[in-house]
């Protein structure tokens, strides 16, 4: 009783953290697992109907397309988001001045609401107008059609969400940087190590477990991309952006086929378990 | 990255709501009826405020011309969002009276989201009067689903200050597809920023827009008995071809896609656009919403039109809703909606109140008693020059209406990758895209059944 007693608002905050998680996250996946298995109108009672969810959701036109679109982006958005915020947290870490001030600068767009991000690459991505195409223009080269092209539309959102996420993950490394003894680049200076090879011995060995659970999570983020088509392309042009997620959407919200939406969800999620069993067994070997 | 989890959470907590307020017994008031409360969507936003003061005074109105019914209203902007409506059903939140647009009523009916209101009918006072094929729309197996409550034809919207600036007659507006490519082209060279034609790509509207051309050329989205896909057809081909050609060889659409209602319409708004395909609606929301220029907007018929996609919404009744309150609903549409002089058709408030009356925006009456007395009111308080849509008014009465396919918004979003096909790739492959539209739709089709 006095053990109770003591731990009672360690208690009160594990079960305000336990409510929310069941209410906010557990509830709607366990919802969403049985819808998989449904067919609704959110009026009748439903009628389980096994795999034909699934079955539907496989033949779909577009289902092939819209997972090699999410597997682009994801992999161009880990080329982009994994590399890019490694390298400033470099920058950021060997600079002497005004450092604070640009992580605040870095880490900006996170606190940016989204959908303000995401106008605000509209007009940078204007073909007419655009501030990109401006900025091509003052180095006289052509300017590009972005958003309005099949060829670029998808790397176009690449760097939005890679500008909009990049801040959390700079920090992040930024901090693994700073955890780094001093002394191992010393040694390494002392051996003749230029900068390069100082990252290659030192730099990425002493943050690898960071990087690798990074990039875990990464994966996880980016495969589920849906902000970024639904305000930007609308899927287009010519289906170039249509991903597992916009689409999921789509049976959702627009075709009233809730279903079917919970398998294309049951089926993502599925595959990316497979990146967060990966993620917990890296944390494992961390405490290990 | 905003993270799926998301969608399903919103879906999910949606469906956690528990039923309410819909389908409680009904009171007994003390005068004998019975009470009753309803919802009813649509309230104009607060950022209207005269719109919403005649609202609400419609309500005050209506409660005391039935004082055993009380009236809720919501103001949720737009009045229906496919975003919202099927977890808003399912969790109690509908409004008893609610609004569908003519894109979804086959799905809504067909999926059991709307009350059958076949003995309700004679609560519209001048049902009879309501056009028989809008009325067609709504109903299903003999059942009737909703009351329709705007209905148009498609035409040529155009900027006719843009037209006297590049040399053109805005009293003879293009009759020809060759007419609008010409136009364009003038509009275009008007210099930088200036699109002589604008179109729609994504978002479901670029599938919207195709078929609203396909069927002015004649053209089928479908076959007669819906089975397969019928646009990989000649009419489609020159739906495509022409835009492709206005686009990569005239350069007189501009460099930008254009995706979802909003975009055009922000374009259209700006006063840089010469040409579009529309109903009347749409000079009513560029001037209402976009800050166009009244003057500077008119509307004429489909260019050499064989039949006119039908446009508009009819309201329908929560089908949770008990018979008492079924019966209020249509009693409050009957008040607002379908009475001339009264709520929406007190034009002479709409004009002291500042709004645009005067587009035929509406032509759900037709040329019946009501339709007439409808159309003479609005003319004698019209505050836009009604002359400029003339043209469209006369073009309309010759065209054939034709509904839209089923599983509509589905099929749209096939054809969205067509029309963003050709108008953001210049060595687009026309038959290519149309042949594989055509299996996609045919897949969706056959998975149906």
């Amino acid at each position: 009783m006095g053990v109770l007693r003591r731990n009672l608002t360690a208690y009160g905050f594990l079960c305000a953290a336990l409510f929310c998680f069941a209410v906010f996250a557990w509830y709607p996946m366990i919802r969403e697992f049985i819808l998989s298995f449904q067919e609704t109108n959110l009026i009748d009672p439903p009628t389980w109907v096994g795999l034909d969810n699934f079955e539907y959701a496989v033949k779909y036109p577009g289902f092939t397309e819209a997972w090699i679109a999410t597997l682009q982006f994801t992999f161009l958005a880990l080329v982009c988001g994994f590399v890019v915020p490694f390298v400033v947290a470099l920058v950021l870490n060997e600079l002497r001045h005004a450092r604070a001030y640009l992580r605040f600068v870095v880490y900006l767009p996170v606190m940016l609401p989204p959908i303000v991000a995401v106008l605000l690459f509209r007009w940078f991505f204007d073909p007419g107008p655009g501030l990109f195409n401006q900025i091509l223009g003052l180095v006289n080269l052509p300017g590009l059609a972005w958003l309005d092209s099949p060829h670029t539309a998808l790397i176009s959102l690449v760097i939005v969400s890679t500008w909009m996420n990049m801040g959390s993950a700079t920090l992040i490394y930024l901090a693994a940087l700073q955890n780094i003894p001093p002394e191992l680049y010393e040694a390494a200076e002392l051996d003749g190590a230029g900068i390069l090879k100082r990252i290659r011995h030192v730099t990425i060995p002493q943050t690898k477990l960071i990087l690798l659970l990074m990039l875990m999570l990464q994966i996880v983020a980016t495969m589920q991309v849906f902000i970024e088509p639904y305000m930007l392309t609308g899927g287009g042009p010519a289906g170039s952006t249509v991903t597992v997620a916009y689409m999921m959407f789509q049976f959702a919200f627009t075709n009233q086929n809730y279903g079917v939406a919970g398998a294309l969800g049951m089926m993502l999620m599925i595959v990316l378990l497979v990146f967060a069993a990966f993620q917990l067994r890296l944390t494992r070997e961390d405490k290990a | 990255m905003k993270r799926s989890t998301g969608l399903l959470v919103a879906t999910a907590l949606g469906l956690a709501a528990t039923a309410c307020g819909s389908g409680e017994p009904a009171e007994p008031a003390a005068g004998g009826a019975a009470k009753v409360t309803i919802t009813v969507a649509c309230q104009p936003a607060k950022s209207a405020p005269k719109e919403r003061q005649a609202w609400d005074d419609d309500v005050a109105a209506f409660m005391k011309a039935h004082p055993n019914v009380t009236v809720k209203s919501t103001d949720q902007q737009p009045c229906f969002d496919p975003k919202t409506f099927g977890p808003k059903l399912a969790g109690g939140q509908m409004e008893t009276v609610f609004v569908v647009p003519v894109t979804n009523y086959d799905d809504v009916i067909a999926q059991g989201q709307a009350k059958d209101i076949t003995q309700l009918t004679g609560e519209i006072k001048n049902w009879n009067d309501l056009r028989q094929d809008v009325r067609d729309l709504v109903t299903k197996d003999g059942k009737v689903y909703g009351v329709p409550n705007v209905h148009y034809g498609v035409g040529l919207v155009y900027n006719r200050k843009l037209f006297t600036e590049a040399g053109l007659d805005p009293d003879t507006p293009p009759a020809t597809w060759a007419e609008i490519r010409e136009a364009a082209k003038k509009i275009a060279a008007l210099g930088p920023g200036h699109v002589g034609y604008g179109e729609y790509s994504g978002g479901n509207t670029g599938g919207w827009h195709f078929t609203q051309a396909i069927y002015g050329r004649g053209g089928s989205i479908l076959t007669e008995d819906g089975k397969k896909a019928a646009f990989n057809s000649p009419e489609g081909k020159a739906v495509l071809q022409t835009l492709h050609d206005m686009r990569w060889i005239d350069n007189s659409m501009g460099s930008k896609l254009l995706v979802g209602w909003e975009s055009l319409m922000v374009a259209m708004g700006s006063g840089k656009v010469g040409m579009m395909l529309g109903a009347p609606d749409v000079v009513t929301d560029v001037v209402g919403k976009f800050k166009g220029n009244v003057a500077d907007y008119g509307i004429t018929g489909f260019p050499e039109a064989k039949a006119s996609l039908s446009g508009g919404e009819a309201f329908m009744i929560n089908p949770k809703a008990t018979p008492e309150e079924a019966k209020a609903g249509m009693q409050w549409l009957d008040f607002r909606f379908n009475t001339p002089g009264k709520g929406r058709f007190d034009y002479a408030r709409g004009k002291a109140n500042g709004n645009p009356v005067g587009v035929p925006d509406n032509a759900v009456y037709g040329d019946s008693p009501t339709g007439q007395a409808i159309q003479a009111d609005r003319v004698k308080n019209a505050s836009l020059p009604v002359a400029n849509y003339d043209p469209y008014v006369k073009a309309s009465a010759t065209i054939p209406p034709k509904a839209e396919p089923v599983h509509a918004q589905e099929i749209y979003a096939i054809l969205d990758v067509a029309m963003s096909g050709v108008l953001s790739d210049k060595d687009a492959d026309i038959d290519r895209l149309l042949a594989d539209a055509e299996t996609k739709v045919n897949a969706v089709l056959a998975a149906k059944g």
